[in-house]
């Protein structure tokens, strides 16, 4: 389960907490030592991590928590309210357009599971009764398009692609031309890996982006990401304002703290969670399900 | 504003620079530690020694007991490529081939991922692009059937490394690790005589779990080395220093690119200087 040995850390804490019937301030700095530790074991960013704790000690001290008849579970409660904070409050979905195609581009840094995620969430809207195209912008990574073509295969929907002969951009536009032509309600573009100070190919995207307008931009995140994640989130959404974003491999033993790190940095909602390699290993993602889960309530 | 003290302060500092690395927690507090005793032995007081002392002990947990080069002479070599889902198993492969073939190896390429869709249309890609020879089969065959196949193949064609493919697999996946034992067994049955490297890719963009990933592999393979890929990013992939430490498993290589040319000889000195530079 992601956040496991957080989930764990983080109980003993408040474990410790909740058996004192008065707490002090000291106490409460010496839980929240515990709790950085936990979360950066769980590789949520320094600066988040920081945040975090400073936000929890000043509602604690000198608000009359301390004073109350359970400080513990005060305590322990203020916690719970700025994690799924942290997390974003409720669950977002796609928003679909009401003049169709609804376009989602999906971008990331290289082996984040775009074209896997790609083939799922077409999978999953096409069950939802949807016509989706999935579009093959990726001209750079080697066998990029036959890999898609394969996903399309399997999910029996279908691939738009020019080869890799074409510039993204042109290809985009094609593919939205295609997809109302072919009565397809929902185009999902598959872009090449990139990193995020590659300035030439986050300038592609950026032409994409003006050229077909995409309803949904989302950021694709491997989910074991340590520290960089906040670098990676905050630069894709600052070029290119990210509707949202998918965590894929949570089907790991990570601890999953890119969650709550890119969550935190961009504001943007994490919209679904990949939890394997196979086509239907696509799930919506519940924030406040989630924070209740890490501290066991 | 140039003077500043060595201090507790100073101290965390850098421990913020090691997290944000993601060196880990408990590596960091014990290189913190460490630093602290030195600092307060030998009385030091310059913030630039301060930090040669730090770089030594950081170079000193990248050096292991093994071997840091890539140990395939005399000739047959076998090099099995390991490591999750989409850490650049693949391209470390086509780039490996490249620099091997460049050395004057006769050099061939199996590809072992059955499973992900296209894989084997990728590597045959970096065969075209390395003019390395590609032994494949249709999805969904058997790895070890695969691998077994290419054995006889390297030794009918006289070829100087065979490097093999495998798909990328979650650790905690306890079939697919047993896959993986299966095709250490071709390997030492079929290819007693061939010297056998298993490189474990790691991802520079991973956090703490790249230690479980390293853990849980050298369970089940005798991993001889470590390519840590993505270099060229942001990311610093501190967390090598906790796995050549604790599990003494040398970095043999490092990818920056996704080029032919982006496999790069790891060299401790310069990954310190970079780990502690600004960007
Ligand atoms: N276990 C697991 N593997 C996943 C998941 N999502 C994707 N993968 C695997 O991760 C690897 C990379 O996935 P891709 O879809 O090729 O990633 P990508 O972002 O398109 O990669 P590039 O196009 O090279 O940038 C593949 O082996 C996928 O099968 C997931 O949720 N769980
Ligand atoms: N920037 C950068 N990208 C890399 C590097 N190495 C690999 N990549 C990219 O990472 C992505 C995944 O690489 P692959 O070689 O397919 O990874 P893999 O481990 O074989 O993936 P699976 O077989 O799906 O598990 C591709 O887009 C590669 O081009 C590197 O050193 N730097
Ligand atoms: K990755
Ligand atoms: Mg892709
Ligand atoms: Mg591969």
């Amino acid at each position: 389960m992601i956040f496991e040995g957080l989930s764990e850390k983080l109980q003993n804490t408040f474990k410790k907490l909740k058996g004192k019937g008065k707490l002090s301030e000291k106490d409460v700095k010496s839980a929240m030592r515990e709790v950085k530790l936990a979360l950066l074991e769980a590789d949520v960013n320094y600066k988040v991590v920081k945040d975090f704790t400073k936000k929890v000690t000043e509602r604690t001290v000198g608000h009359g928590v301390l004073e109350s008849l359970t400080p513990g579970q005060q305590v322990i409660k203020i916690v719970n309210e700025e994690l799924t904070e942290l997390m974003g409050n409720t669950q977002s979905k796609i928003t679909f357009s009401s003049k169709p195609p609804t376009v989602i581009m999906l971008v990331g840094l290289q082996g984040a599971g775009k074209t896997t995620t790609g083939g799922k969430l077409g999978g999953q809207l096409k069950k939802l009764g949807k016509r989706p195209v999935l579009v093959a912008c990726d001209v750079y990574r080697p066998a990029a398009i036959k890999q898609l073509q394969v996903v399309g295969e399997k999910l029996d929907i279908p691939v738009f692609s020019m080869g890799d002969k074409m510039s993204p951009v042109n290809i985009a536009k094609a593919g939205i031309e295609h997809a109302k032509k072919y009565g397809n309600d929902v185009v999902i573009i598959d872009t090449a890996g990139r990193l995020h100070i590659d300035e030439k190919l986050m300038n592609e995207l950026k032409d994409i982006k003006t050229e077909v307008t995409p309803h949904e931009i989302m950021l694709v995140v491997d989910a074991m990401t340590g520290q960089d994640a906040v670098n990676v989130a905050k630069a894709f959404d600052s070029e290119l304002g990210l509707e949202g974003i998918i965590l894929t491999k949570l089907d790991g033993d990570t601890r999953g703290g890119a969650a709550l790190s890119v969550r935190a940095v961009t504001g943007k909602p994490i919209k679904y969670i990949g939890v394997g390699e196979k086509l239907t290993d696509l799930e919506p993602f519940y924030p406040d399900r989630l924070a209740s889960r890490i501290l066991g309530m | 504003k140039s003077y500043v003290k060595v201090d507790e302060e100073f101290l965390e500092e850098l421990e913020e620079i090691l997290i944000v690395s993601d060196v880990g927690m408990n590596t960091t507090m014990k290189i913190i530690e460490r630093l602290r005793e030195e600092i307060k032995t030998n009385k030091i007081s310059d913030i630039e020694e301060v930090k040669s002392v730090l770089k030594r002990i950081l170079e000193d947990l990248l050096t292991t007991t093994k071997e840091n080069t890539l140990d395939i002479s005399p000739s047959p070599a076998i090099i099995v490529v390991i490591g999750v889902n989409g850490v650049g198993k693949t391209t470390s492969i086509g780039k490996l081939a490249y620099n091997l073939k460049r050395s004057g190896k006769k050099v061939m390429m199996v590809a072992g991922d059955t499973f992900r869709a296209a894989a084997i249309d990728q590597l045959k890609v970096w065969g075209e692009r390395t003019g390395v020879n590609v032994i494949h089969q249709q999805e969904g065959s058997d790895p070890a059937a695969i691998i077994y196949d290419a054995i006889q193949s390297a030794k009918a064609k006289k070829t100087d490394v065979l490097i093999c493919d495998t798909a990328g697999r979650l650790h905690n996946k306890k079939n697919l690790m047993n896959e993986l034992g299966k095709v250490f067994k071709i390997i030492e049955r079929e290819y007693p005589e061939a010297r056998k490297e298993i490189l474990l890719v790691l991802d520079a963009t991973t956090g703490q779990n790249a230690i479980q990933q390293a853990k849980t592999f050298k369970e089940v393979a005798d991993i001889t080395g470590i390519t840590l890929t993505k270099l060229d990013g942001t990311a610093k992939g501190g967390v090598v220093l906790g796995i050549t430490s604790e599990l003494d498993i040398p970095v043999k290589f490092i990818g920056v690119g996704e080029g032919v040319g982006d496999l790069q000889p790891f060299n401790p000195k310069d990954f310190v200087e970079a780990l502690l530079s600004e960007n």
